[in-house]
C-alpha cells in the first residue's frame, strides 16, 4: 500500500464519518459546521486526483461561498429550530433501509462492471488549465454550456432576491 | 496510484448519506445540506473518471466543464432554496418541512 492510498483511507474516513454527522447532528449548527470539514476532504481527495482547480474551487465555492450561505440561513432561522426535539421524521428507519439497498445497488454495479480495474494514467499536461479556459470560451467547444451556466447563476441571483424580499400588502 | 474502486464506493457512500439526509431530516435547511452532499458525490465520480479514463493527452476540458456546470447549479441551488426557505419562514415562522404546506389545496 503506498502513501497515497494509506492518505486516501485516512481522508476518505474523515469525510465519510463528517457526513455521517451532518446529517444526524441534532444542532443545526454543528452540522453545518461538519459539512464543512465534509467539503474540506472532498477537496482534498480533488486535489489527489489531479484536479487541483477544482480543488480550490471548492473551498472557493463550498467552504467559502455555499456554507457561509447555510450559516446564515440557520441563524436567521433559529428561533423556529427546536434543537431539543426529534431531528429526524417518524419514518426515517424507512428512509435508511432504501439508502443500505441504493448503496448496495450501487456496490454490485460498480464491482461487477468490467472496466473498474482500470489505471490512471500519467496526468494531464501542465497547460490543461490555460486549455480549459480557451475552451470555455470558444465557439466550436463549450461556449454553450458556459454562457447556459452563466444566465442560470444569473437567474438565481434575480430568483433569490425577488423571493426574500418581503412584499408589502399580502401578495407574494 | 488510488484503485478506482475505492474512489466509487467512497462516493456511493458520500451520496448515500447525502440521500438518506434528504429523506429523513425534519429541517429543510438539513436537507438543502444533504443535496450538497450528494452534488459532491457526483463530482467525484466525475473527477475520477476523468482521471482514469481521460487524462492521457485527450480533451481534459470536456469532463471539467460537467464539473463545473454542476457546481454553478449546486450554487444556484443553494442560494434559491435558502431564499426560498427564509421567504417560508417569514410567513410560517417554521423550517420543518412537514409543517410547510402553504401549497396544500
Amino acid at each position: 500500500m503506498t502513501a497515497l492510498q494509506i492518505i486516501f483511507l485516512f481522508v476518505a474516513a474523515i469525510t465519510l464519518a463528517s457526513a455521517v454527522m451532518v446529517v444526524s447532528a441534532r444542532r443545526m449548527m454543528h452540522a453545518a459546521l461538519w459539512l464543512v470539514l465534509a467539503l474540506a476532504g472532498v477537496a482534498v481527495i480533488f486535489a489527489m486526483l489531479d484536479a487541483g482547480f477544482f480543488a480550490i474551487v471548492q473551498v472557493l465555492v463550498y467552504i467559502g461561498a455555499i456554507s457561509i450561505l447555510i450559516i446564515f440561513a440557520i441563524m436567521l432561522t433559529r428561533k423556529a429550530m427546536e434543537d431539543v426535539g426529534p431531528q429526524l421524521n417518524r419514518g426515517w428507519w424507512l428512509a435508511a433501509l432504501a439508502v443500505v439497498g441504493v448503496f448496495a445497488g450501487l456496490a454490485v454495479v460498480i464491482v461487477s462492471w468490467p472496466g473498474v480495474m482500470a489505471t490512471a494514467g500519467v496526468g494531464p499536461d501542465a497547460d490543461a488549465i490555460v486549455n480549459f479556459g480557451k475552451d470555455l470560451v470558444d465557439p466550436d467547444k463549450y461556449v454553450m454550456p458556459f454562457e447556459v451556466a452563466s444566465v442560470m447563476l444569473l437567474a438565481a441571483l434575480i430568483g433569490a432576491i425577488y423571493v426574500s424580499v418581503e412584499h408589502k400588502g399580502g401578495q407574494p | 496510484m488510488i484503485p478506482l474502486p475505492w474512489l466509487l464506493i467512497f462516493a456511493a457512500a458520500l451520496f448515500c448519506i447525502g440521500l438518506f439526509g434528504v429523506l429523513a431530516r425534519k429541517n429543510s435547511v438539513a436537507i438543502l445540506m444533504g443535496v450538497e452532499l450528494m452534488l459532491n458525490a457526483v463530482n467525484i465520480n466525475l473527477i475520477a473518471f476523468w482521471r482514469y479514463f481521460q487524462a492521457t493527452g485527450a480533451d481534459s476540458s470536456r469532463a471539467w466543464t460537467f464539473v463545473a456546470v454542476v457546481l454553478v447549479a449546486a450554487a444556484a441551488e443553494a442560494a434559491v432554496g435558502l431564499a426560498l426557505i427564509i421567504s417560508a419562514y417569514r410567513k410560517r415562522k417554521t423550517v420543518i418541512a412537514n409543517e410547510l404546506n402553504l401549497m396544500k389545496g
